[in-house]
């Protein structure tokens, strides 16, 4: 509730901070102060202490889950601001809106993350969408940032109006918009509305988070954004959408589940199956990135696949270590010059350090175990498998596999291949301890991953 | 608690090899680590055997049923020996080899070995797993990184052909976790659990194709010789001497008493894998010209006969294969320091380019020639032995009656055929006349004549005197052959 108010009043005050602030050095203070803020509110909302305590008539829940996943969405947020709030000086002249529309997007991940009734259901997808369209599209001189953000724009209403359709249809089918109340069908009785309305959200839901066979965007519109923006909507968005999709189907469909577990389960694996195959093919490292975040999907999709307690504490997890692993690569990527892989040649040798915690984000990423990446992709195989799927398990982990190989393309680039000789890249040093900080959270998550997971419980 | 240091000493020991950045310096301390290792090894067959000292068990992912658990028992025992011994021989083997980096290199080394001590030690699955991949990392940046101009794609197979293979265990491993009772990693619910027969079958899959790959049994081989070739010696030497032996102590210590049923029923499948495995790759071997790949193919085949040996499920046979894998550890390791040797001096491994090296280099011939017959199990040598235990275990063999004859014999024929492509490599190498390239040839140097001397007495004393090593083995073998007879019966 608090960090909600507090990163929305944060929006607010970034879009007028233009007027006020005159260097940009101070836009950027003041953006990382009051994401600071949030984050401690919402800390201690935590900890059981609320500075307001709004009665949302039972809109919104702010369950232990909501305010774990919206602590590691804003701290993911802060990793990114720390990483890349430098790079967004490049693209426009509008430094102050970018943070402001951060922010919102913000607003509408904890909305998502939080939401009781399907109408709030509704209003955070938006929230998070909208922004997003101008952010995408913020490179105004670059004609490939203009068609990304015009194609997910017009793919996103699409997709948006399905899922208000959807919406309506339960609603026709139960008579309200409340979700956790389990609905008294019996199981070879349930109402066509209510099944067709579950099949318009689940497509919506696919669609936003880049699920196959709804992921042509994805591909497309990340690598035509400005690269500091493609970092945010891969990671801390995504997650924030898988949320919603895994508290839709619990709370909404889950009585219904023969009705859509195979459908689920064939989205599943086609999703893991695409995104893995593609990425084996890019030459950018871009690209390559899209790609590996709807491989990534395939895994985080298993969660509302299983649904069980295991697919809770590892969706957060995931979540984590997904969105760190990537944010850290994207903040090397925005700094390069060239996004191909051969433009990583030797890096290795020029900055030993900053390519050793390249190393730790994509041994996280292919799920080697020591890192973050494996318990995650671990507690989904722990879920599959609990939810009586063996063979998508096993499905599951060859395609992970799979990822492997393109992930260390990147290490061998790094490691293995001579360089052009300079490539004259600068990198702060704050830069360069974000960047280890990162890799020492993805470890120690990995060796101690009830750090993140007890706050569950207690 | 020494079991515990077993596996820390090495690793700290790595991690700080990384900070220094003399190559002098790095190379003395990861000898010194190394050797401190082996004497703790040392001391924990000897003196330490109270079950304090040998079993370690501590809090770890609580919530996922995990727990940081080691223990030193018969089996572990060999292969941590072997490791300890085998760790401070390589290093000064190829004292004088340079590597750009050599801080990397050696942290790199030492992890490694606290990989392959956490491998042998581990009795939770899921720490099982994580230091099966903690032991594959570096060496995949190892080969990467100081191997020869194919090095890159040739890793990338390898890395990519064993991490496939282990994921697919993982599935195992969870699926057996969720049939335990108390939903427990370790060991002993694994051990204690009766799974029917069709699930054990498609299950034995799982976890047998992981340690295929890592032996390698045909047709799961073919990163194998190719791998070796391109990595630097030293990483090759922990690979086939060391590293292999994960594949067969997963068989023993993680399939046959979980799977007692499948084991059983796939006996003759996977017998003959690798009797097919054992011929092709000796009659390859024979046609080798490469030193390394003629190396790297009679690995093949000799771990070919312990996973036959091993799937004859008796106590002889097993016995064997325990003596074996300490003693081809330590044979391939001389036989790879010669190699090492002969590139280094003449730049070519072509064995049509050598020749007439006895008179040049007659210090070095004569521990050949001790390493090569211990390769080909000569009487009084160490392989002979296990040989002769293996060949006893698959003949009196439960598994196959009717074919046991076919096994054994097809066994001892690779016997035969060793013989040809040890013997025909020495000929080729040591005698008929000099030529251009090996005219100017000079003996080995005194480390390399330390290392192989000391390689030479382990050869023969465990030849003449093989009692200690067999009774390492001994109570292991035993509990082993009762686990698996009581699984049988309740199968049954």
């Amino acid at each position: 509730m608090n960090a909600l108010i507090f990163s929305a009043v944060s929006g607010v005050i970034m879009m007028f901070s233009g007027f006020m602030l005159k260097s940009k050095s101070a836009v950027r203070t003041l953006a990382h102060i009051l994401l600071l803020v949030v984050i401690a509110v919402n800390i201690m909302e935590l900890r059981g202490i609320s500075i307001f305590s709004i009665d949302t008539k039972e809109l919104l829940v702010f369950d232990r889950f909501a305010l774990l996943f919206t602590l590691v969405a804003t701290i993911c947020t802060l990793a990114f601001f720390l990483l890349s709030s430098k790079d967004m000086e490049r693209i426009g002249t509008n430094y102050s809106d970018y943070f402001a529309l951060l922010f919102f997007v913000l607003s509408g991940v904890i909305i998502s993350a939080s939401f009781k009734s399907l109408l709030m259901l509704f209003l955070g997808i938006e929230i998070l969408s909208i922004p997003l369209y101008i952010l995408t599209g913020s490179d105004k001189r670059n004609l490939k940032s203009n068609e990304a953000s015009l194609k997910y724009f017009l793919m996103g209403s699409f997709s948006t109006g399905l899922m208000l359709m959807g919406i309506a249809l339960v609603y026709g089918a139960t008579g309200t918009f409340k979700t956790g109340v389990p609905f008294a069908f019996e199981l070879n009785k349930v109402p066509v509305l209510m099944t067709a309305g579950m099949m318009l959200l689940l497509f919506a839901m696919s669609f936003k988070v880049s699920a196959a066979p709804f992921h042509f965007w994805t591909p497309d519109v990340y690598d035509g954004a400005p690269t500091v923006f493609t970092s945010f909507m891969a990671t801390i968005v995504k997650a924030a959408g898988f949320i919603a999709f895994m508290r839709l189907f619990n709370d909404v469909f889950g009585t219904m589940q023969p009705q859509w577990k195979l459908l689920v389960a064939i989205i599943t694996a086609a999703t893991l199956f695409i995104g893995n195959l593609t990425a084996v093919f890019q030459q950018s490292v871009k690209r390559m990135l899209a790609y590996s975040s709807i491989s990534q999907a395939g895994f985080m999709v298993l969660a509302v696949y299983a649904l069980n307690d295991d697919a809770r504490e590892g969706l957060i997890l995931y979540a984590a270590a997904y969105s760190l692993a990537t944010i850290g690569i994207f903040g090397l990527l925005t700094k390069m010059n060239d996004y191909t892989f051969d433009g990583f040649n030797g890096f290795a040798k020029q900055q030993p350090m900053i390519a050793a915690t390249m190393v730790i984000f994509l041994l996280s990423l292919a799920g080697i175990p020591l890192t973050a990446g494996f318990l995650s992709k671990f507690y989904m195989l722990r879920a599959t498998i609990n939810g009586g799927s063996i063979w998508l398990a096993v499905f599951a982990v060859l395609m992970a596999a799979v990822s492997v190989y393109y992930y260390f393309r990147l290490v061998q680039a790094m490691y293995f291949k001579e360089g052009k000789g300079n490539m004259s890249i600068q990198l702060s040093p704050s830069f360069r301890y974000t960047m280890i900080a990162l890799a020492a959270v993805i470890i120690l998550l990995g060796i101690f991953p009830n750090l993140l997971i007890n706050w569950l419980y207690f | 608690m020494i079991v515990l240091l077993l596996f820390l000493v090495p690793l700290i020991g790595g991690l700080l090899s990384f900070f220094i950045k003399n190559d002098k310096v790095v190379r003395g301390w990861s000898l010194l680590v190394s050797l401190v290792v082996l004497f703790l090894s040392i001391t924990s067959n000897i003196f330490l055997k109270s079950a304090d000292h040998l079993n370690f068990s501590a809090p770890w992912m609580g919530n996922l049923g995990s727990s940081f658990s080691l223990k030193l028992d018969g089996l572990s025992q060999v292969l941590t020996l072997l490791t300890a011994v085998s760790y401070p021989i390589i290093l000064l083997a190829t004292w004088r080899t340079g590597y750009r980096k050599p801080n990397n290199f050696f942290g790199l080394m030492l992890l490694t070995q606290a990989g392959l001590m956490g491998v042998f030690t581990a009795t939770d699955a899921l720490l099982f797993y994580f230091f099966w991949e903690l032991a594959l990392i570096p060496v995949y940046f190892l080969c990467s990184g100081w191997g020869h101009e194919r090095r890159i794609p040739v890793t990338f197979k390898f890395f990519i052909y064993t991490f496939t293979a282990s994921v697919v265990m993982l599935v195992g491993i969870l699926y057996l976790y969720f049939q335990t009772p108390d939903r427990s990693f370790s060991m002993q619910s694994f051990y204690a659990l009766k799974l029917a027969a069709d699930t054990q079958s498609w299950l034995f899959w799982l976890l047998f194709v992981a340690f295929a790959v890592k032996m390698p049994v045909f047709p799961f081989h073919t990163w194998q010789p190719d791998t070796y070739e391109q990595s630097p010696t030293a990483v090759t030497m922990v690979l086939s001497g060391i590293m292999v032996k994960m594949g067969l102590f997963g068989l023993i210590r993680w399939v046959w008493p979980i799977f007692p049923g499948a084991f059983h029923a796939w006996g003759d499948v996977t017998m003959t894998m690798s009797l097919i495995g054992v011929i092709y790759a000796s009659l390859i071997a024979i046609q080798q010209d490469d030193l390394k790949r003629l190396i790297a193919y009679s690995s093949i085949a000799h771990m070919g006969i312990m996973v036959m040996a091993t799937f004859s499920e008796s106590a002889i046979g097993i016995q064997g294969v325990l003596m074996q894998m300490f003693n081809h550890g330590i044979n391939i390791i001389g036989l790879w320091i010669v190699v090492e040797l002969i590139e280094r001096q003449f730049g070519t491994r072509k064995l049509s380019q050598l020749g007439g090296l006895a008179q040049k280099a007659p210090a070095l011939a004569t521990l050949l020639v001790i390493v090569a017959l211990g390769n080909v199990a000569l009487p009084l040598t160490n392989g002979f032995i296990g040989e002769f235990l293996m060949f006893n275990g698959i003949w009196s063999s439960n598994t196959a009656n009717a074919h046991r004859i076919i096994f054994t014999v097809g066994a001892l024929i690779s016997i035969i055929l060793s013989a040809v492509y040890t013997l025909n490599m020495i000929k080729k190498i040591f005698f008929g006349n000099t030529n251009t390239i090996t005219e100017n040839a000079h003996d080995a140097f005194l480390n390399e004549r330390i290392v192989l001397g000391i390689l030479a007495v382990i050869i023969v004393v465990l030849g003449v005197y093989p009692q200690p090593l067999l009774d390492l083995g001994n109570s292991f073998v035993d509990s082993l052959m009762k686990n698996v007879k009581v699984a049988n019966l309740i199968v049954k």
